[in-house]
């Protein structure tokens, strides 16, 4: 064998002071951005280029690309490498270049200009410390250009200079330079954004861009690299109050660890902090590492940790650590100003996930303000947030979360909005209301004296709405009461809620209309989810033929609703006719009895799907305890459920 | 076996241009800025770390891409410090039979040195493969319908791979978190938004994600953090008789560059100065102006 090994696992340096690559030199981000077609590629081109930052070979493999296609040498070609860009000329996607100046490293990001691509810009964006925003000198502001300067602003950038490119176009005129000069800091500056320079360039010739030329001899500011030079690497998180959002707890050994990215602030072993939303107070007892650990001294933001507390609570991923006296507000309800790039327009009453931190939650649009374009001039508001555009919306959030205004910080300041598992949009936090929820002004509602947590570790279970669902005689109360004993028998703390059994009594004032029925479901979901939010597992068997009937009680419930569609042929059912009904209803004396008049609505999106005229009463029970283990509802052992793993 | 000391190189080769370097800390000390607690390598550490947490924490069954490679240790070592000493996740081998007999030996010896579960998978014959492709492309093919028999077989939802932005102009363009389709393809075109260090888990029924942890880092980095870490490495990436491998793929289509580096401050020197490209020795990307395109969309790393 012939392997190379470390002279000594102890010997680790602590300092990389003398890399010999320089990889100490400050870095900066910058992103390149502006309408289509304004020259952002061809900037980046002429700026590695004049860096002396081209790898060998590639000024040769462009201009032999170039010839191959009939084309004049283009600078863009060099980011615009696949395939498809090279094709339709303009860049899809975001790529990243690094370059060095005199005294940065500097990673160039090149983002799309064209309206199409604006998720992968702001992709590219995200990641700056700074941004160049390119305009054609002939073209002037184009609507890209606007809607690029407000997502700069969104995303937090404020370092912005502002390039006048293919100034030979106009024959380098310092008087269009001025016009479009005017109008663009106007635009910024109404965002609250104030441009670090504005320099008139050609990309193409090289005017600007790393020396002054004669042609643009009546220009005094700074060339790009010089601008680029003067733009600061971002680092002020560490003098903000300490947020570590949880990413995970770890049982891989005796050391129960809370691990997480410090966003802001710093901490040290022996520090009091307040764990959010819940308000729980710890003491960090140790700071864990590898392979050297515990470690001592203080840990600042941009560190991914790992801490031990000095006692056993329930923590997990998505509460936020905060120091006692600076935590961030826990809430129920936020307003946000955010930019969508989904297809469908997001509109009020709107079902959403909010990703803030480590922590995702459901939530629903309650209004949508201030939605424009960031690309028009005028700004005509409209009620729904069409892609591209931009507004102000009020969310209220299934449970509550912890998060700051992103004006105190900006990185438990800001969220992702996420439809059907993708990222749909995101935007900065503008306030926190405190405790606020949606229940009429005169009720007050009395919280338990118990916590959720205190009675899940007791039961082994989380709270939940089984909704058992099916034609009469499917078999949903003899589902409901196997899956009632089996619970019971393991601890849990099961509650049957039979649709008979409450219309006899609570029920008794409603009939068989849509509206009874409606309202009969309504009344069935928030019983049974007071139940659950109390950590009982409320078993719902009611027919419950309307879809719509079924998504609202989804609604009433929300996470805690477990929908089990038990199915059976309608003929099987009228075959066993447990209470004799399909006997009445085909006699005639039995109206609007779902079985017969046909007018059953199956699930189409249910947890679980149960054909009982195949599987026997033990095996079904067996099924929707699986599900439930699966969905985290059931669990053998609370650590086992604080560990993730 | 011979054993190399990684500080053999000595410290009278740190070259000239860290003192060029050295006057930036006057630069800085002119804005208001302060001091930074952590280094370049500590930023790109917590990063990786995060990310590997993150995808922990959010997909089901996960597997780490290991190619033997400078870059896929230093994202062994990277998991290992993200799960305090051991990797909660199999390492993946998809072996082509054609690596070099150093690359075998270093398996063998750290997968059990770092407590790795390791799963060895192996690729189908050449003939399974697009014809269509140049030969060298053809050949690294291999590799993908490797990755799809694993895929399939173990059922993975996240795979861990170690490339890196600055090493092809393709790889550029990657998200961190990068959906793949049931073929296990990469559809450029139709990227989601990845923001914030906020990414996409939720690959649909039968797909998967590739997970990128080292995508901002770049060659110097990987070096320097193996230097700083003092991470074992393959011999063949230092010079021996006026040669040394910068990237190790099959043997059959890698081929080593001219250099006299032989430690990792002599290729960090090297780097410095430089203008070829890393893969300047692997003939695959070579053939023609898209065949390196046409593999990672197909499912290539």
């Amino acid at each position: 064998m012939n392997m190379i090994l470390p002279a000594s696992i102890s010997a680790m340096p602590n300092g990389t002071t003398s890399m010999p690559n320089g990889t100490t030199r400050p870095q900066v981000r910058i992103v390149i951005v502006g309408h289509v077609d304004h020259g952002k590629s061809t900037l980046v081109g002429r700026l590695l280029h004049e860096t002396g930052s081209l790898p060998e070979g590639k000024l040769e493999m462009l201009r032999e690309v170039s010839a191959r296609r009939g084309m004049p040498f283009e600078w863009s070609f060099l980011l615009d490498a696949l395939q498809t860009e090279r094709d339709q000329g303009i860049t899809i996607d975001t790529t990243q270049i690094r370059f060095r100046t005199r005294s940065r490293d500097v990673v160039l990001i090149d983002a799309p200009g064209h309206a199409e691509f604006l998720r992968n810009m702001i992709t590219g964006a995200s990641q700056a410390d700074g941004a160049v925003l390119i305009i054609d000198a002939l073209e002037g502001v184009r609507d890209q250009t606007r809607r690029h300067g407000y997502l700069l602003h969104l995303l937090g950038i404020k370092q912005v200079a502002i390039v006048v490119n293919k100034m030979d176009r106009v024959d380098f005129g310092a008087d269009r330079f001025r016009e479009i000069s005017d109008e663009i800091s106007a635009h910024l500056t109404g965002l609250g954004v104030t441009p670090t320079a504005i320099i008139p360039i050609s990309a193409r010739d090289g005017d600007g861009v790393a020396e002054h030329t004669s042609r643009i001899g009546w220009y005094r500011g700074p060339t790009v690299v010089e601008a680029l030079d003067a733009l600061e690497p971002a680092r002020p998180l560490e003098q903000l109050a300490l947020r570590l959002p949880v990413q995970a707890i770890y049982k891989f050994d005796d050391r129960r660890i809370v691990a997480g990215r410090i966003e802001s602030g710093r901490l040290s072993a022996g520090d009091e902090i307040v764990i959010m939303p819940a308000g729980k107070i710890a003491k960090i007892k140790t700071v864990e590492s590898w392979p050297v650990t515990p470690l001592a001294g203080s840990h600042g933001a941009g560190r991914s940790v790992g801490i031990t507390l000095d006692r056993e609570l329930f923590i997990e991923r998505g509460d936020i650590i905060a120091h006692a006296g600076a935590t961030p507000r826990d809430t129920r309800r936020i307003r946000a100003r955010i930019f969508w790039l989904h297809d469908k327009p997001l509109s009020k009453g709107d079902q959403i996930l909010i990703r803030l931190g480590t922590r995702e939650t459901r939530a629903s649009v309650v209004a949508i303000e201030k939605a424009v374009d960031p690309g028009e001039l005028s700004n005509e508001e409209t009620t729904a947030i069409a892609r591209n555009h931009v507004g102000e919306i009020d969310i209220s959030l299934a449970q509550p979360i912890a998060a700051d205004p992103y004006q105190e910080n900006p990185r438990t300041g800001r969220l992702v909005i996420e439809v059907n598992g993708r990222i749909a949009g995101g935007g900065l936090v503008l306030s926190v209301d405190a405790g606020q929820r949606a229940v009429p002004i005169d009720i007050v509602p009395v919280e338990s004296a118990l916590r959720p947590e205190e009675r899940s570790a007791r039961y082994h279970h989380n709270g939940a709405v089984i909704w058992l669902t099916g034609l009469p005689g499917s078999g949903k109360s003899t589902l409901a009461r196997a899956l009632e004993r089996r619970l019971f028998s393991r601890g849990g703390s099961p509650i049957l809620l039979d649709g008979d059994t409450l219309r006899a009594g609570l029920n008794n004032d409603l009939g068989f209309s849509p509206q009874d029925r409606s309202e009969n479901i309504r009344r069935l979901a928030e019983v049974a989810t007071h139940l659950a939010r109390n950590g009982h597992i409320a078993i719902v068997a009611a027919v419950s033929p309307s879809i719509a009937d079924r998504a609202a009680a989804r609604r009433i419930a929300d996470t805690a609703f477990r929908e089990v569609h038990v199915a059976a042929p309608a003929e099987v059912c009228e075959s066993r006719d447990p209470k004799g009904h399909y006997a009445k209803a085909r006699a005639g004396s039995l109206p609007s009895f779902t079985g017969i008049t046909n007018d059953y609505q199956s699930p189409t999106a249910c947890e679980l799907k149960i054909d009982t005229s195949t599987r026997s009463v033990a095996d079904a029970t067996d099924a929707v305890e699986k599900m439930l283990a699966e969905t985290g509802i059931l669990f053998d052992e609370l650590t086992d459920l604080a560990a993730n793993i | 076996m011979h054993l190399l000391d990684n500080e053999s190189g000595g410290p009278g080769l740190r070259p000239a241009a860290f003192t060029k370097a050295s006057s930036v800390p006057k630069i800085l000390a002119d804005g208001a800025l302060p001091a930074p607690s952590m280094d370049h390598l500590d930023e790109l550490e917590a990063q990786s770390i995060y990310i590997l947490r993150e995808a922990f924490a959010r997909l089901k069954k996960l597997a780490l891409l290991w190619s033997l490679g400078k870059d896929s240790n230093v994202m062994i070592w990277l998991a290992r410090k993200a799960f305090f000493g051991r990797a909660p996740f199999p390492a993946l081998h998809v072996d082509t039979g054609k690596k070099f007999p150093e690359m075998y030996a270093f398996r063998d010896r750290f997968s059990k040195e770092w407590d790795l579960d390791l799963k060895v998978e192996p690729c189908p014959p050449i003939d399974a493969v697009d014809p269509t492709l140049p030969p060298a492309a053809r050949s690294a093919a291999r590799k993908t319908e490797g990755l799809k028999w694993a895929l399939t077989k173990y059922g993975f939802d996240g795979l861990i791979a170690g490339i890196r932005r600055d090493e092809e102009a393709t790889r550029a363009k990657e998200r961190v978190f990068s959906p793949r389709g049931l073929e296990g393809g990469w559809d450029v075109r139709d990227q989601p938004p990845e923001f914030w260090d906020q990414f996409n888990a939720s690959p649909p029924q039968g797909a998967h994600l590739r997970i990128h942890p080292i995508l901002h880092w770049t060659e110097a980095d990987i070096w320097a953090y193996t230097k700083r870490e003092n991470i074992p490495i393959i011999p063949l990436y230092l010079a021996k008789d006026g040669k040394r491998y910068r990237s190790l793929g099959d043997q059959d289509i890698t081929n080593p560059v001219a250099s006299t580096a032989s430690s990792i401050d002599e290729i960090l020197t090297e780097l410095d100065g430089t203008k070829v490209p890393e893969r300047a020795g692997r003939a695959l990307d070579h053939e023609t102006e898209d065949a390196f395109e046409r593999l990672r969309v197909a499912g290539y790393l």
